[in-house]
């Protein structure tokens, strides 16, 4: 039998509601064992398309297949094997921290004791061992957050969907969260997340596509997304405010692409020193200057736009 | 198939055979046959169940007291539907039996089956499982009939007590209380899902309260001239109230039976509706 890799296959896949178009046709190909990104700004139709792999949105048009399944036909027996961590804690507050996971195994149809023995283990993971009989909502966020994605694992799902894992969280939560799903990659299980932090997307995921409006702008690791869509380094040369406008000409002389923001130009080259050298010699005076690499959040702000979407 | 069987890991318990009437006629992506981790969870929730069952055992008895044994000082006695003669209280008892299988099937199904599905988002998370909205409907409602059961058999009890039960057909008044609660938290279930906002709860009001007065509770239907009589019979705690009083009386008849139907009719056209909704709300 061939082993079919690819847990999540989507040929032009689209979702309408109404006359909205949420996800315009894209296609993805998620394979076994990485961790896969959705980066987008709001809007881009991240969570439309996470709903649909999920089996809880029925596809407006496209093919699907999930764990090689029609979610259309299968949609209970795909959920069976997904691990779900929505964008907003839907955590159940009538019940505690343990229960939570008893009742969340039985849904699965899970034996009583396979899911008492389950959630031990989980509460360990995400680290609520102390919390275990307290309610759930006292919990920060962070711990929340980890109890979500600890119900998730209660089927030892193949694929796991996290949508915005981290959104709302303070750094050493996030860190914290960011630890758990290296694990878990670690153990085999296949990541899915949607996010709009880029050093997320940089920890976290293998391969990612940049969604836009629907559609899919780019595809790649991070490395080759910051190879394809950016230089190797870029220079900032920060001016008092409407002082940059001068520069520009020379700036658009040194660098591949040159971005004019409000106090800021960004210079995208090769080699950022070279081209602040070559600034500094022709006498232009910026308040401060920066060389550093490229980003993941260049690519994204070239590919997406600087312009807010709401 | 086989390959499915290869990668579940082991020990997880295959899916369900869908051999049960239900999992034959209705889609997998509906039900899976799995309600009953609904009424676990809500058992679960409600460990406190004995303050319920105590409040809901004071509750008929003040009714009781009050109207059969105080209103029913100055009213006397009624003709009963078979047509022997009843003191008051009997005549009442039956139609509060009634009544509070609906409050109480009614009031689990709306105010928090509403603050799970708007607030909670109890759903949400159960239908990212592999259960469907019709697990849902029938958990759910089945843990409204079953609160709504606990009064009724306590109200029975009391009934019993104040020697206020004719008729050895009243075993029978607990089963048919609990059919009333099912149907009627189901139909309240499905209605919740129009429900926008705290404030649209007066419609619920709006609906029970004129059908708790005028529905033969306090009095018998000879009361009305001619027309309203149809209008109070187009009530279903109409036909709860006729079924109730023919058993705890006695006065048992075939036309029992159609009363029952009516409420079987009712209870799965209501549970029908409510997942119906809820996979339109929720599986968008």
């Amino acid at each position: 039998m061939i082993e079919d890799t690819a847990l999540v296959r989507a040929r032009g896949l689209v979702k309408r509601f109404g006359d909205f178009e949420a996800v315009r046709g894209i296609d993805v190909e998620v394979r076994r064992g990485e961790a896969f990104g959705f980066l987008g700004p709001n809007g881009a139709g991240k969570s439309s398309t996470m709903r649909m792999i999920a089996c809880v949105s029925p596809r407006s048009a496209g093919e699907l297949r999930v764990l090689g399944e029609d979610p259309d036909r299968h949609g209970p027996r795909i959920r069976a094997r997904l691990g779900v961590v929505p964008q907003q804690d839907n955590l159940d507050n009538e019940l505690t921290v343990r229960q939570n996971l008893h009742v969340y195994g039985r849904y699965f149809g899970l034996p009583r004791a396979r899911v008492r023995a389950k959630a031990e283990e989980l509460l360990e993971f995400a680290q609520l061992t102390d919390r275990a009989d307290d309610e759930v909502e006292p919990l920060s966020g962070g711990m929340k957050r980890r109890l979500t994605i600890a119900r998730s694992l209660v089927n030892d799902p193949e694929l796991l969907l996290l949508d915005e894992p981290t959104t709302g969280l303070d750094p050493q939560a996030r860190h914290l969260l960011w630890d758990r799903l290296f694990r878990l990659k670690q153990s085999g299980v296949t990541l899915l997340v949607t996010t709009h932090y880029m050093d997320e997307a940089e920890q976290l995921c293998d391969r990612l596509v940049v969604m836009d409006g629907g559609r899919v702008v780019a595809e790649g690791s991070p490395a080759e997304l910051i190879r394809s869509h950016a230089t190797r380094e870029v220079l900032e040369l920060r001016f008092a405010p409407g002082g940059q406008d001068a520069a520009v000409p020379l700036a658009r002389e040194l660098a591949d692409r040159v971005e004019v923001l409000p106090d800021r130009l960004l210079l995208y080259t090769g080699d950022g020193e070279a081209a602040l050298a070559a600034v500094q010699r022709r006498g232009v005076q910026p308040v401060a200057t920066l060389v550093r690499r490229s980003t993941l959040e260049d690519v994204f702000l070239h590919l997406t736009g600087r312009s807010l979407v709401d | 198939m086989t390959q499915d069987l290869l990668t579940r890991p082991a020990g997880e318990p295959a899916p369900p055979a869908r051999t049960g009437l239900l999992l034959r006629v209705l889609p997998p992506g509906l039900y899976a046959g799995r309600a009953r981790m609904l009424v676990e969870r809500s058992l679960l929730v409600n460990r406190r169940m004995w303050l319920v069952v105590f409040t809901g055992f004071f509750e008929p008895l003040f009714f009781l007291l009050a109207l059969g044994q105080g209103l029913g000082a100055l009213v006397g006695g009624v003709t009963g539907p078979g047509g022997e003669s009843l003191t008051y209280a009997e005549f009442v008892a039956p139609g509060l039996l009634a009544a509070s299988a609906m409050n109480g099937a009614v009031y689990d199904a709306t105010f928090n089956i509403f603050f799970k599905l708007r607030y909670a988002k109890l759903y949400d998370a159960v239908l990212a499982t592999p259960l469907g909205p019709m697990d849902v409907a029938i958990g759910e409602v089945t843990w409204a009939l079953l609160r709504g059961g606990l009064y009724s058999a306590g109200f029975l009890a009391i009934m019993l007590g104040m020697g206020l039960v004719g008729s050895a057909w009243a075993l029978l008044a607990l089963p048919a209380a609990l059919l009333v609660a099912f149907a009627f938290a189901a139909v309240g279930m499905a209605a919740t899902t129009w429900l926008r906002s705290w404030q649209d709860f007066e419609y619920v009001q709006l609906v029970l309260l004129p059908m708790f007065l005028f529905s033969t509770t306090f009095y018998p239907l000879s009361v009305y001239p001619g027309p309203l009589r149809v209008a109070v019979e187009a009530f279903p705690l109409y036909h709860a109230i006729e079924l109730m009083r023919g058993l705890t009386t006695g006065a048992v008849h075939w036309g029992v039976l159609g009363h029952a139907a009516y409420f079987v009719v009712l209870a799965v056209l209501g549970v029908a509706v409510a997942a119906r909704r809820l996979g339109r709300l929720l599986l968008r």
